[in-house]
């Protein structure tokens, strides 16, 4: 099939940026979105022409690299699928696909359709861990834990990490991403002992980087794994307990 | 890039700096929200009242003033549930304001085509709805409290000041509007108030949407029933 490609493209950091066509000739309907880009990028490149930037990596929709919005939706029409997973059937011979970069001022622009995601990582680093004394492993089935609870628990750590949350959200909140990497770990046992510090101090560094939660919902139905805002309400209800509980073990040092 | 970590240090007061932070600020909002609706609502079934003729209305105006009966001075417990709803307002429009900015500081760029999966129209207009009701309430207290709306006003007899002010079309079209608009912002509030002070279970998750819609309804049917009824002639003198 032949298509037509608006595509954002921009050099760098400061640059302002625009879109360009470009055309998609001879597209494979089995082909996977990113390869159907690298064809572009092949014949742009004998054009003499810059490829177009875009991060992936496992391409098998485990990584969280890849991720655009395509034609106006996180990952591209197809519910519950990163970037890599959309192929090329879900379009028609003649059809125009716009691509754009997320857009969230925690994620600036590094170049076309790449973006800084390391506000992520800080966020990571500010609580998204348990400590354990590293050594030999454990015992399988040393710790007890519910079955429900490492379901529950499982279901927030299907999260990828490819901010397909913020992209989606009007207000450019990461409150999804949080809470699924919040829940994953402060739903187990080996997550309790670090729970409230991590509460406060994951929703302490989300907001130097991102606005606030309205529930909307956007960010749930453009998640590639699905991951349910329900997440978001047991972060909400743990950060004002961590407010207080922080409080306390504070008083004790003086 | 900095992150922060909780450190060990005597604090201010918690709840000073747990409303600093953007999930506190929308607790404030969910629980002054609360607050609201419940006022909201005792408003709009007290003004039914008016459906049952002047005597009605305003002896249940005047018994206002008498709540708390002889435990309190007259009018102290009025004025005391007066402060508090002023309070709540203040603390949800700060709130409101507050995060508003910063949600558009967050979103510096737009997208060039956006197709929105789940965000609604109520959703979406929560602060533009919430000035224009407060502008609203504004012109509401004037007209109805104060008595400087414009319209005849007499203290102590609400039935007679509503059918005056009603009496004015555009006046009532303007109460109709701004309750249909209030109404759409009590869709998405009462939906999403329980999201964020935590009280989400899937379980119960249809029944919030359900909730969202039967108070969004009751409270926008009452009230606009009410400038509808004068123009009708249904509420009417003599």
């Amino acid at each position: 099939m032949d298509l037509t490609l608006r595509v954002w493209r921009q050099s760098g950091p400061g640059d302002k940026g625009r879109f360009e066509e470009y055309p998609a000739k001879g597209i494979d309907e089995h082909m996977s979105f990113l390869e159907m880009l690298d064809i572009v990028n092949e014949r742009l490149t004998l054009e003499g022409i810059e490829p177009i930037a875009f991060d992936h990596d496992c391409r098998e929709g485990i990584c969280g690299t890849c991720g655009v919005m395509v034609d106006g939706r996180p990952h591209g029409p197809w519910e519950g699928t990163a970037t890599c997973q959309l192929h090329m059937r879900a379009y028609s011979d003649g059809d125009t696909i716009t691509i754009e970069p997320w857009r969230a001022k925690g994620f600036p622009a590094i170049k076309d359709l790449v973006v800084d995601r390391r506000a992520f990582d800080r966020i990571i680093e500010s609580g998204g861990f348990i400590s354990v004394a590293a050594g030999s492993a454990p015992d399988a089935n040393n710790t007890p834990i519910p079955q429900e609870a490492a379901e529950f628990a499982m279901d927030a750590a299907a999260c990828i990490g490819c901010g397909a949350c913020v992209a989606a959200c009007p207000n450019g909140a990461a409150q999804l991403f949080v809470a699924a990497k919040y829940s994953h770990l402060s739903l187990l046992p080996q997550g309790q002992p670090e729970r409230w510090t991590r509460a406060e101090s994951m929703v302490d560094t989300m907001e130097l980087y991102f606005g606030s939660c309205s529930n909307h919902g956007e960010c749930e139905a453009a998640c590639p794994k699905n991951i349910s805002l329900d997440f978001i309400a047991l972060l909400n209800r743990d950060y004002l307990r961590s407010k207080w509980r922080n409080r306390r073990l504070a008083g004790q040092k003086g | 890039m900095t992150t922060t970590r909780p450190t060990v240090k005597r604090r201010r007061l918690w709840f000073l700096e747990f409303y600093r932070s953007a999930v506190g600020k929308k607790w404030v909002m969910a629980v002054t929200g609360i607050i609201l609706i419940g006022y909201l609502l005792a408003h709009m079934v007290g003004n039914l009242k008016m459906y049952l003729g002047p005597e009605s209305i305003n002896a249940y105006g005047e018994s206002l003033r008498d709540l708390g009966g002889h435990l309190v001075p007259r009018t102290h417990l009025l004025w005391i549930m007066r402060i508090g709803l002023v309070a709540a307002t203040a603390l949800h429009l700060h709130a409101a304001i507050t995060l508003t900015f910063l949600n558009w500081r967050s979103r510096p760029a737009r997208y060039d085509e956006r197709h929105y999966a789940a965000a609604n129209y109520a959703s979406r207009t929560m602060i533009y709805g919430g000035v224009i009701v407060a502008a609203f309430v504004v012109f509401h207290l004037m007209d109805l409290t104060w008595g400087s709306g414009g319209a005849e006003f007499a203290r102590g007899l609400p039935y007679e000041n509503i059918v005056h002010s009603f009496e004015r079309l555009p006046v009532a079209l303007f109460y109709i509007v701004a309750n249909l608009l209030l109404g759409v912002h009590l869709y998405h509030g009462a939906w999403s108030m329980f999201q964020s002070i935590g009280l989400n279970h899937p379980r119960f998750n249809q029944w919030r949407r359900w909730f969202a819609y039967g108070i969004a309804a009751v409270i926008t049917i009452g009230n606009v029933s009410f400038p509808i009824a004068v123009q009708a002639g249904i509420v009417h003198l003599g």
